[in-house]
Formats: structure tokens, sequence, C-alpha cells
């Protein structure tokens, strides 16, 4: 098996790890970013057909100077010893010596079912977007968004300037809310500026508040979708519905490591260090905030893996304002119970083994619901049916077990991971 | 002028825009039903980021990939509703 001997590896090739990866190696570390996807950037930063956003752009260029190694299409296995942690490269294993390890492995979206949410054409708010910016054509198709969070206007407008029709988008929280937290933005200017940017360009576009996608309908794909409110229900055609409830830190590879976690995501220090030695965190997956404060999170652990806590401690204040925005954002869009009643008996809520509401609803815990019924079982081990369940059932996430994705067995065979503890 | 890049998707030959995913050009031919539930039920891509597996199809006789994640290749065979 290969080895590779490094100062530093960072897990996520977004704005924190990229951030925490070209500060490390201008400090003189040797690191390399790991990252899932045959490209950097991350879900924000995703090229758009090959043209990358101008700051990830000064960001690459800066990791190529500072002699940042990329490991593409990767994923972690874990972590033998704490110097030592093996990864799994197309078929291929290898392990890499290094005594810090900075995790910056994002978000996803939280989707939660309802009955019709597994026709072909439903996807999620972010999911539509990324599939666009993969060369999804969408021109002249009509697009119902439904969801919560900022990226509903956000996803809304790019793909009206793209040539898409919105017929509809819908939050589920109250406007009382969102035009609080329209005015806590007043402390952003530049957010600001955002959001009323993304108003200009939804004028005209029929906006529901306190609504929420109930129902989706079609023969072999969705055709239209059912909102629901307080105001009754209204049924609108749509080629694709855009459905998900805001973004949820991603802490499987931490908690894998036995890093703790809180609600909001890793647990970190002001330095951005775990309560594992030698494991950091920045990022999304330490609480959603966006991606100025995932820049300035990146930016600070790279410098205290480093060692310069000094220069890391000048951050601290930019930091502390970017949060505040993160916190804002937290509670404008508590989720309404009405959203998770939605889900019926005959709906299927794990989409890899196709486990419905009914088989589940009685359940005690994860683990019994687990042995009966394969829930949170099948490829995408309980991504998506899990962090539902954990909404609709008071579950918390079990601890995940290695490998957090599938690999072939033939990268499992020589793995350390694999030996009896 | 754009580059463009050659493939198959279900023994048909189309060609896309460099860049473009396998999930993309799969749905921009076909529509977004890309594999079939172990109930036989159609589904397609929702994360569009490598999480949620509905995405899966067979790259070059290579089973199970998960096609939002790859970009189409010039020559690559892709087949579609394997499972």
């Amino acid at each position: 098996m290969d080895e590779l001997s490094l100062g530093c590896v960072v897990v996520g090739a977004g704005p924190a790890g990229l951030a925490a990866a070209v500060n490390a190696a201008e400090s003189g570390l040797r690191v390399a970013v790991i990252d899932e996807n045959d490209r950097t950037g991350g879900q924000i930063w995703r090229s758009n057909r090959g043209a990358l956003h101008p700051n990830a752009v000064r960001w690459l260029e800066r990791a190529d100077r500072a002699g940042v190694r990329f490991i593409a299409e990767a994923t972690v296995l874990g972590r033998n010893r704490s110097d030592e942690i093996e990864v799994v490269s197309g078929d291929r294993p290898f392990r890499i010596k290094t005594e810090s390890v900075i995790l910056a492995t994002g978000g996803r979206e939280l989707f939660l079912p309802f009955p019709g949410w597994t026709l072909p054409g439903v996807t999620g708010v972010g999911g539509l977007q990324a599939l666009v910016k993969g060369g999804l054509d969408i021109r002249g198709k009509d697009i119902v968004i439904a969801g919560s969070g900022p990226l509903v206007p956000a996803v809304a407008a790019e793909l009206k300037r793209r040539g898409a029709t919105v017929n509809a988008v819908a939050e589920q929280a109250d406007f009382v809310r969102i035009l609080s937290f329209g005015l806590k933005l007043a402390r952003h200017p530049r957010k600001m500026f955002q959001a009323l940017q993304l108003g200009f360009t939804l004028r005209g576009v029929p906006k529901h508040f306190s609504c929420w996608p109930s129902r989706a309908e079609g023969t072999d794909r969705v055709e239209r979708v059912v909102l629901s409110g307080k105001r009754g229900t209204v049924t609108i055609p749509c080629d694709f519905l855009a459905s998900s409830f805001g973004l949820i830190a991603d802490t499987r590879l931490a908690r894998l490591l036995g890093c703790s976690v809180d609600d909001r995501g890793i647990v970190v220090d002001e330095d951005q260090m775990t309560d594992v030695p030698g494991v950091y965190a920045a990022g999304e997956c330490t609480g959603i905030g966006g991606v100025d404060v995932a820049l300035v999170e990146g930016s600070v652990a790279g410098l205290a893996v480093a060692g310069r806590v000094d220069d890391a401690r000048r951050l601290f204040r930019r930091r502390s304002v970017e949060q505040r925005f993160a916190a804002a954002l937290e509670g404008s869009f508590a989720l309404r119970r009405d959203v998770l009643q939605a889900v019926e008996d005959s709906t299927v809520v794990c989409r890899c083994e196709d486990v419905r509401w009914a088989d589940l609803k009685d359940r005690e815990s994860w683990r019994s619901a687990k042995l009966l019924t394969r829930v949170g079982m099948g490829p995408c081990q309980g991504r998506v049916c899990g962090a539902a369940l954990c909404r609709l059932k008071g579950w918390t996430d079990p601890t995940p077990r290695p490998p957090l994705q599938p690999v072939p067995l033939a990268a499992l065979t020589s793995s350390g991971q694999l030996q009896p503890r | 002028m754009p580059r463009t890049v050659t493939l198959t998707i279900d023994g048909a030959s189309i060609t896309v825009a460099e860049n473009t995913t396998v999930a993309a050009a799969v749905w921009n031919l076909n529509g977004p039903d890309m594999r079939v539930s172990v109930e036989r039920q159609s589904r397609g891509p929702i994360c569009g980021m490598g999480i949620c597996h509905e995405c899966r199809v067979t790259i070059d006789g290579r089973r199970h990939q998960r096609s939002c994640l790859i970009h189409c290749q010039p020559g690559m065979e892709v087949a579609t509703r394997h499972g």
C-alpha cells in the first residue's frame, strides 16, 4: 500500500478547506486536500460548466503557489493511529502519515419526505443548482422551489436568470420572521445588498410564506405540486420541484474520529480545534454560517495547525462578526411542525431501501428500526433519511461506522479499518 | 467555440459541452429517471453532490457510479436504470 507523509491533511476542498490548506502551507507545512469530487471548490464554489468563481480562483492560485496537493475523488476511511489516516481514491487505498487533520466537510441539505418526493424531477434546492451548474438545461422549464432558508430565493433567482420560468417560491417560515431576519442583515451591508438584488430578480414571481410542499404528483415524473399553508392549498404545475429545508452540518467523519458534536455541528475551541488531539474543524461542519465565516474559520485552523497562534488570534474579531450573521440565520427559519406532518403511511422515507413511513412510525429507536426494516442501511448510509427521521421521530443520529461511503471491496481488504478492534 | 465531448448514453451517441456532468447529460437526453429502486420505482438525483446516491449509473462497466460527481469524458459509455 502506498504511503504519504505530510504535515497536515485537510478534508474538503470548499472555502473553509482551501483557506485552511493555504494558511497551513504558507506557514511551511506540507499539506494535501482530500475531496470526493473530481474538482476543487466544494459546493458554493462549484464550477459553473467549467468556470470557477473568481474568489475560488484566487484561493486556488495561492494554494498552487504554496504547493498544496489535491487528492481528488477520494474518501477518508478512518484514522488508524493518532499519526495516520487511511484514504481510498478510486480502487486504490493509501495511508497518510500526518499529525494533524483539518475537517472541512461542509454541510448538506435537509430533505424531508412528503408524498411524491421520490418522483424523478423532485430535487433539493442546492441540488438543482448543482445539477444546473453541471450542465442541466432548465431553459423554458416550469419550476417550483419550496422549502426553507436563504438558499430558496437565491436558487430561484439564479434559475430565473438562466431562463427557467419560476412558477412559485414557497418558504415555510412566517413572513414576520423573514422580515426580522432581513432587518438583521442591515449590519452586514454586502449581504443586505445581495438580498435586495434577489428581491429585484424575483419581482413578479408568486411568493408564498408559511407555506410548504404537502404532495408532489405525476405519472412517471413530477408534473405538479400541492402547496399547503394557512390559507389552504394550491396546486401548481411544474417540470421540476426543488425542495429542501435548510442546511445541516456534515459531522459524520468527525463523529467517526470521536469528536464531540452538538446541535449546530462539530464542537471546536477558539483555535478551531476539536476535543480529539490533532483534529481541527472549520466551516459549515462546525455550524451553518455561509462562505464568509467559513473562510475565516478555515484560515484560523490553518494558522493554528502551523503553530501561528498569534496570527490566528488577529482573525478572531472578524470571525465573531461573521458568526453573528450565522446566529441571526439560525432562529429565523425554524421548522414548523406542519412540514413534518406531510408524510403519509405509504410515503417512502428511506430512498435506498424503499422503507415506508408505516414501517417506521412506531419504532422506538434507530437500532430497532434498522434491524427490522434496513432503514438507513443502503448506499447513502442514512445521509438523507437519517436527518429526516431525527426530526420526525426525535431520534439522534447513530455513531457512524467505517466506511462512510461505499468503497470497492478490493480497497477494503488491505485496509487497517477492517481489522478487529 | 466551446469544446465538446462525445459519449454514449444507453447506446445513443451524444455530444455535450465540456465540463458537463454525467447526471446532467443523462437528464438532458432522457429525463430525470436514472435508476430503478429496490421496489422497481423510477428514481432521479436529488442532492447533486454525491450524498443521496439516487443518480447511480453504470459507467464503462463499473456499476453504481454517482453520475453527479463525474464529468463526461470522450468515449465514455453510460448505462442507466441498472439499479
